[in-house]
This record gives C-alpha cells, structure tokens and sequence, in this order.
C-alpha cells in the first residue's frame, strides 16, 4: 500500500529515482580524504589528476590568542592621488584598531623627474637647429605626462618624429642641463645620463638588428640550422664533393649565418694539405719505417675528422675484418688501406647527410604552408587567405584591404627565389656526379 | 737525364734521387724453445730475437750492424751484431720488451733505425701446452724506406733481393756496380738458418685481395648512399619546380 494505489496510478515505477538514490552514497564511499564533497563532485567522481594537498597536513598559522580580527569596510586616501578622493575597501582590523599609514599601493606610484629649463637656460645650452622651442617644450611636457614612454610620447607627438629622435633631443637637452648647473664638470661625470650618452646611430642599429631576428621566418630559420649542419658536416667531410657543394651553396641564400660558413669550407683544403706536409717531413726523415708512414698518413688523413669519427673508421675496419694495423704493410698494402679508411670515411659523412636530409624533408612534408618561397606552398597560402575572405567582406573595404596586405605579405619572403634557381642550378651537376 | 763521362765518382755519391724511395722488406720477431726437462725456474726458455729480410735475404747489403737492447737484469744488456745473420740468442723465464736499433752502412743512412719487438715465450692461447719442439715465434713485417737514397746506393742495391727499387725513368744511366760485392753477398747465405722453418709467410698478395673486397664493399654503400641522397635531392626539385600555371 503507497500513494500510488491511493491515487490509483500504474504500480509500474520508473527505476530512475531509484538509482538515483543509490549512486551517490556509492560515489561518496570513494571519495578521497581532503577534498571537500562538493568538490569531489564537480569532477564527476574521476580521481583529481593532481596530488591535492590536504589541509591538515599544512603547518597551521601561527596566531595569538589574545587577537580578535575582524574585517571592516572603510575609506582610505590615496597618497598617489592629487584629487582626495575618498575610496572604500575591506581591511583587516585587529583588536578594534585599524592599520594607520599610507595606502600600501601609494608606494608604487612612482615618478620620473623631468628636468626643467628656464628660457635663459634653453637660449645658452639648449638651441638645437633641428629642434624649435616649442617642440622641445611639448616633448618635456609629454615626457612628464607619460614618465618618459617614449613609444607613447612619438604616438601623441605633434610633428613626425621618430622614437629615437625624441629619446636623443630629451638626454641630450638632460644632459645639457645637468653639466650646465653643477659647479664643475667633475662632480657629475658619474651622473648616468653624463657617463653614458644616448648614442642615435647605435641605438637605430640596434633596433633594425632586432627587428630583422624578429621578423625571420620560420623557412629561413629552418635554412640557418640546416646550413650551420652541413658546415659541421663540411668540417668532418673530406673527400666528398657533396660536403664542399653542400657547404658553399647556402651562402647563395641571404641569412645572417652565412659568415660563419666561410670558415667551414677552409678546413676541407686542409686534407690534402696535411698529407702533402705528412709526405714531406717523412721525406726528411731520409730512412722510415713504412708502418710509421702509414701511421702519419692516417693521421694526416683523418685530421679534420672527430675523434668519435675516427672511432667509427676504426669500427668500421673491424667489421670489414680488416686489421687496424696491415699485417704485411708494403707499400701496396699500405696504399690501399689508407684508401680504404678514406672510403669509410667518406660513407661516414654522406651516411650523416643522407639523415640529415631525410630529417629534413620530413620536416618540409609537415610545414608546406610555412614554406612561401617554393611556389606550390605560396599557392596554398593564398588559398588559406581566401577563406578569410567570405568573413571579412562583410566588414567592407577595410578588410579586403588587409587581405590584399596579408597577400603581399606572403609574397614578401618569396621575393627570395632569385635564391632557388641557383640552388637548383647546382642540383642537377651533383646529379651527374652521383650517378657516374 | 744522360749526365757527361767525366762526372767523378764522388758525385755520384752524392748525387740524390728526387721522388725515389728504395725499401726493404724486414721481419723482426723471435723464437722460444722451451727447455722442457731442462727448464729450471730462472731458465725455462731458450730463445732467438732477430732481425731477417722478408724472404730470409740478406741485409747486410744495407745493415751495418743491430743493437738488441736487452731487459736490463741481463749481463750486459746491450747485445751488438756486427754481422749477418742478425740474431741474438738468449734463455730466461720472462717476457719483455727488445730494442731493436738498426745501424746501416755510411752511403745509406747516418740514422739508425728504432724497432720495438715483445718477447713472447708462452703461447697465446694457454690450452696450447708447452711443447719443446714447437718453438713459440712472434713476428713483424715491416719496410725499412729510404728516401731520396744517391745514385750509388741506388746502383749498388738495384739487383739485391733484399731491396725493392722502383724503376727508373728512360734514359737514366747509373754508376757501375763494383764487382766484389756480389761475391761478398754470398759468403753468408742466411737461407742456411735452422729457424727458417718456422719463420712465417708473409703475403701480400692475400692482404690485398682483403682489403680489395673491404673496399668493394664500402664503395657499394657508398654508391647505395649516393643514389638516395639523389633521390631525396630529385624530390625537393620536383617541389622547387617554377610555378608555369600560376
């Protein structure tokens, strides 16, 4: 007998509220310590994934007895304000006493003293021809209202003039001003603005430098790392062409790594070198013996290579079952051994440029779009812009505006093919001489 | 280069060889015999260091003399061989490093020659037991080069087994050989060497049919890594490839 036969309605009952009334005891039986129910809750009973801290084990605050703190709304005066406004906030106020003293925030109100010039000072220290009283006047006035934010000062300037004009006009008259009043030179050579003068033409450099790290792409970043590769290649490769064609072709492409590739090629002349100064202090030995030659020969031939690679030759040998040293070294022997070690070396260095290149072509299959200078990428540039393009015509002219920048955009480091073609030049030659 | 009758001898001495090397092929190693029943604690070996051409020449021709410097709890130590064949006889119980210095006549070289052999007396492997009529014989090949030797040594040494010289260019004419020293060379015929039995054979021939199929081998991968390395540099082309439908 329930409510239902009372109310004579089916005595089929949903089995919702039932589960309903046994889910959550389930939930709550799982529940970790030092969480709270409601918490555990919100993360749909699945176990945080970070350690959480239970608060008994946190050290407890250390807090007098005697202390009754309570909260209070109460106005306060800011220092760093000039216009006494009065502002209300919560503060913590301990036995009955509100904290005295300034509001803490006041103190990082900071200020720049902007130096001020009279009209006397100006006419003896300050005339500039390319500066008018006036636009000195505004700059001073801006510097004080934006404490010296220069990029915001040239952004409210009047006339057109750069950042760095405005930084050199503003120390330069500072400078001025503060040799001008002391009493002798001596007693503010160690003034900042003294010692160390704004220098226009370094600063201009600077910032075109940075800007030019800044606005790298990702394709020419990619060239710079592979091109600092294949010079470390250049180094250790000997007797491959490959090594010397990989190591001057990049210089084609204009990227600022390129000086120090020069100094990568010098070590491939160096092999021959070497064994022509091994082949003449032997003959100045006049009597040798021809393990001894061999040995300076080896040396001489694996000069530029790394230790680890000389290693790799020598492992190489043992596998091949070649001694390390000829048994019988004539000269014959002797002759073809040192070939051989060359031979492998030789392996060694394209073995590492073939991964070097594999590597590197998977990472070009996985960045087309990044890619703008090779023309089938280029293509899909442009067709990713154009699907901005139903998005933005609703905007109206302004839009398609920015869209015909964003092209130009994705020309602008295409203007590099000059670069390819003289690569691609080069190819097909490597071509001839791998297959021959 | 056909040089004028009335050069005198002394030139010819003097005269040097450019880009002309002359070499002799050296073995130098040792032979032990242990004593067998013989062997006492300190003399359990009886052994032979020596210094012999390749195919047992003669090195006279061109060595004047051998230093074997010896280990030094050795009475006198520094054992000299004025005269082929050039070996030194010993017995003892231990190993250790000889010294071998060779000294060779005025027209060839004023500089001696440093050699470093490890006496061996036990058998690498241990399972080998001591054999008494097994000798245990240790040995290096090596080339003794001389560089720009004169014209006189040239023509001296030319017709000696003991001596590889290359061939000279057309035209060359050389000194004449002074009869006595082919006489002189068979006096002592070191081939008569009770060790020879032992000594090994030095191939070159199986040393460079070696190293002729190791290079085979490298050139084939280095061919196989060419052709990729072409490979993947055909594909960045095809992508380079200058956009004629744009």
């Amino acid at each position: 007998m329930d409510a239902k036969d009372i109310l004579g309605l089916p005595k089929v009952s949903l089995p919702v509220p039932q589960d309903k009334k046994s889910r959550p005891q389930k939930d709550s039986q799982r529940k970790p310590d030092g969480i709270s129910r409601e918490v555990y809750a919100l993360t749909g009973g699945v176990a945080p994934l970070m350690p959480s801290i239970d608060v008994n084990q946190l050290k407890k605050r250390q807090q007098p007895e005697n202390e009754k703190i309570t909260w209070e709304w109460l106005s306060f005066t800011n220092s760093a304000r000039k216009d006494e406004l009065k502002l209300y906030h919560w503060v913590r106020v301990v036995n009955g006493t509100p904290p005295t003293g300034d509001y803490s925030f006041a103190k990082y109100n900071k200020s720049v003293d902007v130096i001020k010039y009279t009209d006397e000072e100006y006419e003896k220290h300050l005339t500039d021809p390319e500066w008018t009283k006036e636009e000195t006047d505004q700059l001073f006035d801006l510097c004080e209202r934006f404490d010296l934010r220069f990029v915001v000062i040239a952004d409210r300037f009047p006339s057109s003039r750069s950042v760095e004009e405005l930084k050199n006009r503003y120390y330069s008259v500072s400078r001025a001003i503060i040799i001008a009043r002391a009493p002798s030179p001596a007693d503010v050579s160690g003034h900042p603005l003294v010692k160390e003068p704004y220098n226009i033409s370094q600063e201009i450099d600077r910032k075109r430098a940075l800007s030019m790290v800044l606005s790298q792409t990702k394709q020419q970043e990619r060239k710079d790392t592979e091109a600092a590769q294949d010079a470390e290649l250049a180094v250790t490769s000997n007797t491959s062409p490959e090594g010397m064609e990989k190591a001057t072709a990049p210089v084609e492409t204009a990227s600022p790594s390129n000086i120090q590739l020069t100094s990568g090629v010098a070590p491939l002349m160096s092999m021959a070198d070497n064994a022509a100064a091994a082949a003449a202090s032997l003959r100045m030995l006049r009597v040798y013996l021809r393990t001894y030659a061999l040995d300076q020969m080896v040396q001489a031939a694996s000069s530029s290579a790394g230790l680890r690679t000389i290693k790799r030759v020598e492992q190489f040998l043992q596998e091949l079952k070649v001694n390390l040293k000829p048994r019988v070294p004539t000269k014959a022997v002797c002759a073809e051994h040192l070939e051989l070690r060359k031979e492998i070396l030789t392996l060694l260095n394209l073995q590492k440029l073939l991964q070097n290149k594999e590597e590197g072509s998977s990472y070009r299959e996985g960045s087309y779009t990044e890619t703008p200078d090779t023309p089938k990428h280029l293509h899909r540039g442009i067709d990713q812009d154009r699907t901005f393009v139903p998005d933005s015509v609703s905007f109206g002219a302004i839009s398609t505006e920015r869209v015909g920048k964003k092209d130009q955009k994705r020309k602008g480091p295409g203007r590099e093919a000059p670069s390819s073609p003289a690569q691609s030049n080069k190819r097909p030659r490597k071509l001839k001489a791998t297959d021959s | 280069m056909v040089r004028s009758s009335d050069d005198t001898e002394k030139k010819n001495l003097v005269k040097k060889l450019k880009d002309v090397e002359i070499s002799v092929p050296i073995v130098y190693g040792n032979a032990a015999f242990w004593l067998g029943k013989k062997a006492s604690e300190y003399q359990s070996h009886k052994w032979t260091v020596y210094v012999r051409g390749a195919t047992n020449e003669d090195l006279s021709v061109v060595v004047k003399r051998v230093v074997f410097q010896l280990h030094s709890s050795f009475n006198n130590p520094t054992r000299v061989v004025e005269s082929p064949p050039f070996e030194l006889s010993e017995s003892g119980w231990g190993e250790f490093e000889i010294a071998i210095t060779l000294h060779f006549h005025s027209d060839v070289s004023d500089k001696p020659l440093h050699l470093y052999h490890h006496l061996k007396l036990y058998p690498e492997d241990d399972s080998g037991s001591l054999s008494v009529k097994k000798p245990v014989v240790v040995e290096s090949y090596d080339e003794v080069v001389f560089a720009e030797p004169s014209e006189a040594l040239f023509a001296r040494v030319q017709n000696h087994p003991a001596v590889i010289v290359p061939r000279l260019p057309a035209g060359f004419s050389l000194p004449p050989v002074p009869a006595e020293d082919a006489d002189k060379r068979k006096r002592i015929d070191p081939k008569d060497n009770p060790l020879t039995q032992w000594f090994t054979n030095f191939s070159e021939a199986d040393e460079l049919l070696k190293l002729a199929a190791a290079r085979q081998q490298v050139q084939t991968q280095i061919a196989r890594v060419r052709r990729q390395l072409s490979l993947i540099d055909g594909q960045h082309q095809q992508q380079l490839k200058p956009p004629s439908e744009l």
